[in-house]
This record gives structure tokens, C-alpha cells and sequence, in this order.
């Protein structure tokens, strides 16, 4: 027997969605046997306001199983959050927006009101327009993730998750299984050489590729922080590595951190720069050090920057 | 009685917009809205990163067309800091680009657009989806999973990700390319096109044949198109090129990305989040009116295919062909963006098997030595949704200092406006109504896959 699943999407890209297509050749049993999916906007029509779009109050059906993606950040997102988590038994936020508010929570970091009055003004756009107001869902006062709104039974970050743990989520879910999840750091994962970090003092900007035989494994490849780029693998969860690497890495690319933190409720930003300061390396190399909580600015991390008062003259 | 009908949400798309349909007294259309629902602010929140950091933030735009963004966003950079990518660099990051196009088409055509088509638009809606699809043609089903997911896997393990990719960098690619891993892209490659071609009998064939009278007239409207072409011979291209903007009786002229803000502006209405692009070098205004329309133009699939002087693949060269053949140029008809878009996949497949024959492409040389700094930079690519421009201002740091970005899909908000009001206004008459009738009205946006 099939067991019911909702799907929504709040502020979001829709890449969790893919993430979950690219479950593979499982998909297919998942998506029409193991599941009895009831509700996915991407996928199927189920309408808010009844299939002719004549009711008045937004209706999702009951389901077991609910996942949801996206941040929270205007008043439709928090209805359909609400809506989902009065329906469905087991509420599942899946990628960083939805668990830290990922990519768009960097929005925190500044004042809403004056940057989308900036984005109605840009070069192209004609004069005279203003932040649209008419049936279209106002602002929150900043970017929530979905934990900071309704409970959440489970979480599974990842930008994007990974989708052999999507499938894990489910499939342990159906069974009545606790789901097996990787707890360490990409860095505990990562299989590149340590030798130790030499003379590195500062971190550099990435505009040089790393160094690296083309072809060969990765275990032959030095450790990133080592070879002086700024990697977030040792304050990063893992979960992101696909055929035994983590994924940017695999590309010879330093980690940014799209999975969060580590620690349950970690900080990458201070756990990054005391991991550096803490190696002697200078954490003030580090350009635009906010930009290391890009993908955890919901539950207040990301704050406006204070403007400074002129002081007026007595 | 008066009443308004909410589409809510608008479903089998990318995005989140809901449709509006105001009936009057007489239960006839008034009016329509597509509303746009959502709105993040990348323009505004990427200021003040480092500029070789953003194509990894604004991937983030949209996790169906991530490397869209992340490369032109690349391109942009490039041209801020003053570099010039390595010629293997380009041809990489073009490999990965047209590649994920291929994915894209597979996935817009079988999963979110075909079950109108296969299960047909007045189906039930607890069929009318990929998992009706499986049920109805299993064998189709499995193909069509397997081959969008061996494509997806090819660009994750060749790029790292498929999904948010960072493997393109500002001054070329992150990792060159080694010849084992040539040899089975190509492989694959291969295999897509083999399927490519396929899916586009399967269409012609199976649906655009069937469903001829509502290709015909469902939500058409007459407009004219944006598109990239080939600089030398106006030939198809996705990732470089200069742009051609033709007015609907087939003049055009044709500009460099750069210079954009000359040719396009963007209009806004106090209802949708997402800005009106319209052709402002046209000085005329901006009308959505359906008999007399000002200012619009479309982009994405049917509108490259109706700015290209032709395709520089053999295979989709003939099948533009009989597209142009059988529905002229520039053809009107807002279904045959699909039509369009399986020509594209073809080409797509084409395209990516010349790229990993080119004697250069395994070249270790993939980035060009890069100093950050102040500058400009418009980065232009087409993205399967419509041509996608990145403007980028740096400060002295190389960090962003200003952003302009005008995403595929905005350019064909007003479009699609104006074919659902010719939708509801042609399916919807004296109040009678049905849900089958309301999906051919989401068709209609549908097809723009936006």
C-alpha cells in the first residue's frame, strides 16, 4: 500500500526537486509504488483553490509523508508552511533553504525594504516603478527558515541534498526505520593529502586553480587549506559526496558550506575563523568574511549591517 | 455573477505563479493575470562578495538552469577583471552548458509538458502527471528517467555537480579534461543523441500530428523574438554570440550583449514580482494589448529557432528545415515552442559530441591568469528559458559593487500574459467552464516552460 506524500516548494529553485528526480533508477518505483503522491507542484495539479480555482481558503491534502523546500520569506510561503504541517504526519525540510534559510537568507544581511526599492530601480528597469503590492504575497520582515515557523520532524540540508539520502529519508520513513545519514565533516570525509600547513599564513582568493595531477586521484591531491585556499570542509557537514568525494572537491574546487554546519546549531562563521586563527593563519585575509554564512543566514545569523549615526553637534 | 477563477499554483512549471482569470457578469473573460509570486533579491544581495565568488551564489537562481547562471555570471566576471579565458577554458564551460541543455529539454517535454499530450488535456489530474506517464507508457517512461538521468550523471561526474555547479571559474574551468573522460562523454553523448532524435519523431509523429488545431490556435499570439546567433553566419549558438531582436513581420536587427541596455527595458506592474522586458529600441511603448501588442517580443526555443539563419548541426539543420517549411519564419505559435525545443535537443546532442571532437579540448591549459579588480562586465548566454544577462560593476577589491540581471524567463511574462488572455478568452464562454479547460489555459504558459 502506497503511502501518501506532499510536495511544496516556498522560496526557493527548484533544485531539490531535481535533486530528487536524479534519484536515478529507483525513481520511477518510488515516485508510483512506494509513494501515493498527492500534492507537487512541479509534478502533478492538484490546485490550492480546487481544481477550477473557485474555492476561497488554500487547500493541500492530508498525507503521511511531507517535504518541503525553500526559505520562508513572504506571507504565502508561511500559508503553505502552515498548511503542510497541519496535514501532513512527518514534515521533512529538505536542502539549506529550507533548513538554514540557504543562498536567498543572505538578504538578512541587508535592509529588505531599501534593496528591493533598489531592485524596481536598476538601469533597465523604467522609471517611476515601484515594489509591485497588487495579489502578490507581501515580504516577512526577513528570510525564516522552516524550523523558525512550524516544527519539523526531520531535517536533510544540502544545496542540493544529496539524492541517495532523499531516497534514505523515504525509504526509512515507509519502513519505520530511523534513517542512516552521514553525522561527520566533509573534511572527515575528504580523502585529499595532509601534510600539515607549512608556511600558509593568510588564505587566498580563489582566481588561480589548485594544484593538482589531471586525472589522478584525489588522495593525490594536497588538501586545499593547505595548498592556502579558504575550504569550509572542516566546519561543513557532509553528505554532498557522490562516488566517494565531496562534490566540489571532486571538481578541485574549496567547499563553501552548502550543507551547514556540522555541530547541530554550529556557527560556520566563528567555527571557520577559530579553526584559522587557531593554525596561525590570518582570518582578516579572509574577503568578505559574511559571505561564509551565505548558505545559514535564517535563525538570526545574517543581520543588517548597523549604519553609523552622524552624530550631531551640540 | 462576476468571479474570479484562481489557477493557484500554476503547476508542471519551474517556478511559482498563479493565474488569475476575472469573468464578468456573463461568465465571459474581462481579464487575466498571471501573477508572479516570489521574489528573493540576487541583484541586491550579491553586492559586496567578491566577484569570483558570485557564479557559485547565483546558480541559486534556478536549480533547473543553474549552470545557465553560473556561467554567464562567469562571463560577466571575466569581462569586469579584464580576462580573457583560455580557448579550452570556453569550449569547456561551453560543453557543460549545452549539455545541460539537453537534460533540460528531456526533462520540460516528458515530464512537466507530455502528459497533456500523452494522457491528454482533459485527463484527470491525478493521472495528467510523469507518474500517469509511467502507468500509460512504461517503456517510454524508463527511457526517457534513464536518459535524462545519464545525462545529469555525465556533467556531475565530469564537473563535480550537475546541480549548483562551480567547475566554471572566472578566467576558465576549474580541472581540464583527460582523455578517459572524453571518451565517455562521448560515449554518452552518443546515446543522448540516438534518443534526441528519437523524442523528435516521437513528437512530430505522435504529437504535434494529433494535436494540430490546438498547436494551431491555443494562446497564439503574434509577437516578435530575441535570440542569440552565430556572429559570422547567424547560425544557432547557446553560449556566445551576439543577440538578434526581429519584429514580427521578420525585420531585425542585431547588437552585442553589452550594449542591451540600448535595445531592452524593463517594464513593472504593481501585480507580478517579475519585471515586463520589452523592446524599448522599438520606441513604441509597451502594450500587452492582443490585437495591437507594443514593445513585445519572445524568447526562448521558438524564438532562437526563428532568429537563427540556420543550425550548424547537420541533423537539427534538417529538421529546421521542415519546421520552416511546414510553419514559416518566424513562426507565431506559442505550442510549437515545443517543436522548437526538440530541435534544440538535437542540436544540444550535436553540438556536445563537435565540442569533445575538437583536438583542443583536452588541453591542460583551462584558466587564464586573473587579477581582480574595478570594472564592468555583461555576461550574456542563452539559458533554456530565454537569453539571460549578467551585469556586474566591481570596486577596486574585484567585489561586486552592482548588479543588473535580466533573467530568461521575464522576457516572456508579458507573452505569456497575452496568451493566456487568448486562452480563457477563446476556451471560457458564458460561464461554462470545466478543469480540462482551465489546463489548456496553463498549456499555454506551459509551453514557454517558464
Amino acid at each position: 500500500m502506497a503511502v501518501t506524500a506532499a510536495l511544496e516548494w516556498l522560496g526557493s529553485c527548484s533544485g531539490c526537486e531535481i535533486a530528487i528526480l536524479n534519484i536515478g533508477e529507483d525513481l520511477l518505483p518510488l515516485i508510483t509504488e512506494t509513494l501515493d503522491i498527492v500534492h507537487a507542484p512541479l509534478l502533478m495539479d492538484h490546485k490550492y483553490f480546487g481544481q477550477c480555482g473557485e474555492g476561497v481558503a488554500l487547500e493541500i491534502p492530508d498525507a503521511v509523508i511531507g517535504i518541503v523546500t525553500g526559505c520562508v520569506n513572504n506571507r504565502e510561503h508561511l500559508e503553505v508552511l502552515q498548511e503542510m504541517r497541519t496535514k501532513c504526519k512527518v514534515l521533512i525540510a529538505l536542502g539549506t533553504c529550507a533548513t538554514h534559510g540557504g543562498i536567498p537568507a543572505l538578504m538578512n544581511g541587508q535592509d529588505q525594504q531599501e534593496s528591493w526599492q533598489g531592485i524596481f530601480t536598476t538601469v533597465s528597469t523604467d522609471p517611476g516603478a515601484e515594489i509591485p503590492d497588487v495579489e502578490v504575497p507581501p515580504p516577512l520582515d526577513r528570510v525564516y527558515a522552516c524550523d523558525e515557523k512550524v516544527r519539523i520532524d526531520m531535517q536533510l540540508p544540502g544545496c542540493p541534498p544529496n539524492p541517495e539520502f532523499i531516497a534514505e529519508v523515504i525509504v526509512s520513513l515507509v519502513e519505520g526505520r530511523d534513517p542512516i545519514l552521514p553525522s561527520k565533516s566533509v573534511c572527515d570525509t575528504c580523502l585529499t593529502k595532509r601534510e600539515g600547513k607549512g608556511t600558509v599564513d593568510k588564505v587566498k582568493r580563489f582566481i588561480e586553480n589548485v594544484e593538482f595531477e589531471p586525472g589522478a586521484p584525489i588522495d593525490e591531491m594536497r588538501c586545499l587549506l593547505e595548498q592556502g585556499y579558504m575550504c569550509m570542509g572542516p566546519v561543513t557537514a557532509a553528505g554532498c559526496a557522490k562516488r566517494g568525494v565531496p562534490g566540489c572537491i571532486s571538481a578541485r574546487v574549496p567547499c563553501r558550506g552548502c550543507f551547514g554546519p556540522v555541530r547541530k546549531g554550529g556557527n560556520q562563521l566563528l567555527d571557520m575563523m577559530n579553526g584559522l586563527a587557531s593554525n596561525g593563519i590570518d582570518y582578516k585575509s579572509v574577503v568578505d568574511r559574511r559571505s561564509i554564512l551565505r548558505f545559514t543566514g535564517a535563525h538570526g545569523r545574517l543581520r543588517p549591517v548597523k549604519k553609523h549615526v552622524a552624530r550631531e553637534k551640540s | 455573477m462576476a468571479k474570479v477563477l484562481n489557477i493557484a499554483p500554476v503547476s508542471r512549471i519551474e517556478g511559482h505563479a498563479k493565474i488569475a482569470i476575472h469573468l464578468d457578469d456573463n461568465g465571459n473573460v474581462e481579464n487575466t493575470f498571471l501573477h508572479i509570486q516570489s521574489l528573493r533579491g540576487f541583484e541586491k544581495f550579491i553586492e559586496g562578495r567578491p566577484a569570483e565568488e558570485v557564479p557559485r551564489i547565483v546558480n541559486r537562481i534556478c536549480g533547473i538552469c543553474p549552470w545557465m547562471h553560473h556561467l554567464a555570471s562567469n562571463k560577466a566576471v571575466d569581462s569586469a577583471f579584464g580576462a580573457t579565458p583560455t580557448p579550452t577554458g570556453h569550449k569547456l564551460r561551453e560543453m557543460c552548458q549545452v549539455m545541460a541543455h539537453i537534460n533540460d529539454k528531456i526533462l520540460h517535454f516528458f515530464f512537466l509538458a507530455a502528459p497533456d499530450f500523452v494522457l491528454g488535456p482533459d485527463a484527470d489530474y491525478s493521472v495528467r502527471n510523469i507518474m500517469g506517464l509511467v502507468k500509460a507508457a512504461p517503456e517510454l517512461a524508463k527511457q526517457v528517467v534513464k536518459m535524462r538521468q545519464l545525462g545529469q550523471m555525465m556533467l556531475d561526474k565530469f564537473a563535480g555537480k550537475a546541480i549548483h555547479p562551480v567547475a566554471g571559474v572566472v578566467g576558465g574551468f576549474a580541472k581540464p579534461m583527460v582523455e578517459e573522460e572524453r571518451k565517455e562523454l562521448l560515449q554518452g553523448t552518443r546515446t543522448l543523441l540516438d534518443f534526441g532524435c528519437y523524442a523528435l519523431d516521437f513528437a512530430i509523429n505522435n504529437v504535434f500530428a494529433k494535436y494540430m488545431d490546438i498547436i494551431g490556435d491555443l494562446g497564439a499570439i503574434k509577437t516578435g523574438f530575441l535570440g542569440m546567433i552565430d556572429r559570422e553566419d547567424g547560425s544557432l549558438r547557446l553560449y556566445d554570440g551576439q543577440l538578434r531582436l526581429m519584429k514580427s513581420d521578420g525585420s531585425f536587427v542585431d547588437f552585442e550583449g553589452d550594449d542591451y541596455i540600448d535595445y531592452i527595458g524593463e517594464h513593472v506592474e504593481p501585480w507580478g514580482y517579475s519585471k515586463m522586458v520589452y523592446a524599448k529600441s522599438w520606441k513604441e511603448g509597451f502594450d500587452m494589448a492582443l490585437t495591437a501588442p507594443k514593445g513585445i517580443y519572445r524568447v526562448n526555443t521558438l524564438a532562437r529557432i526563428n532568429v537563427c539563419e540556420k543550425i550548424s548541426t547537420p541533423r537539427a539543420q534538417a529538421a529546421l528545415e521542415a519546421f520552416r517549411s511546414s510553419f514559416g519564419r518566424p513562426a507565431q505559435q506559442t505550442l510549437l515552442y515545443h517543436y522548437a525545443r526538440l530541435i534544440e535537443l538535437v542540436y544540444s546532442c550535436e553540438r556536445t559530441i563537435e565540442l569533445l571532437e575538437w583536438e583542443g579540448i583536452t588541453d591542460p591549459n583551462v584558466r587564464a591568469k586573473v587579477e581582480p579588480k574595478a570594472g564592468r562586465g555583461v555576461g550574456v548566454v542563452e539559458a533554456p528559458r530565454g537569453t539571460l544577462i549578467h551585469d556586474y560593476t566591481t570596486d577596486e577589491n574585484g567585489c561586486i559593487s552592482g548588479a543588473n540581471l535580466i533573467v530568461g524567463t521575464t522576457h516572456n511574462i508579458a507573452p505569456m500574459n497575452m496568451s493566456v488572455k487568448r486562452a480563457a478568452s477563446t476556451l471560457i464562454k458564458d460561464g461554462v467552464y470545466s478543469e480540462g479547460i482551465l489546463n489548456q489555459v496553463e498549456m499555454a504558459v506551459r509551453a514557454y516552460d517558464p
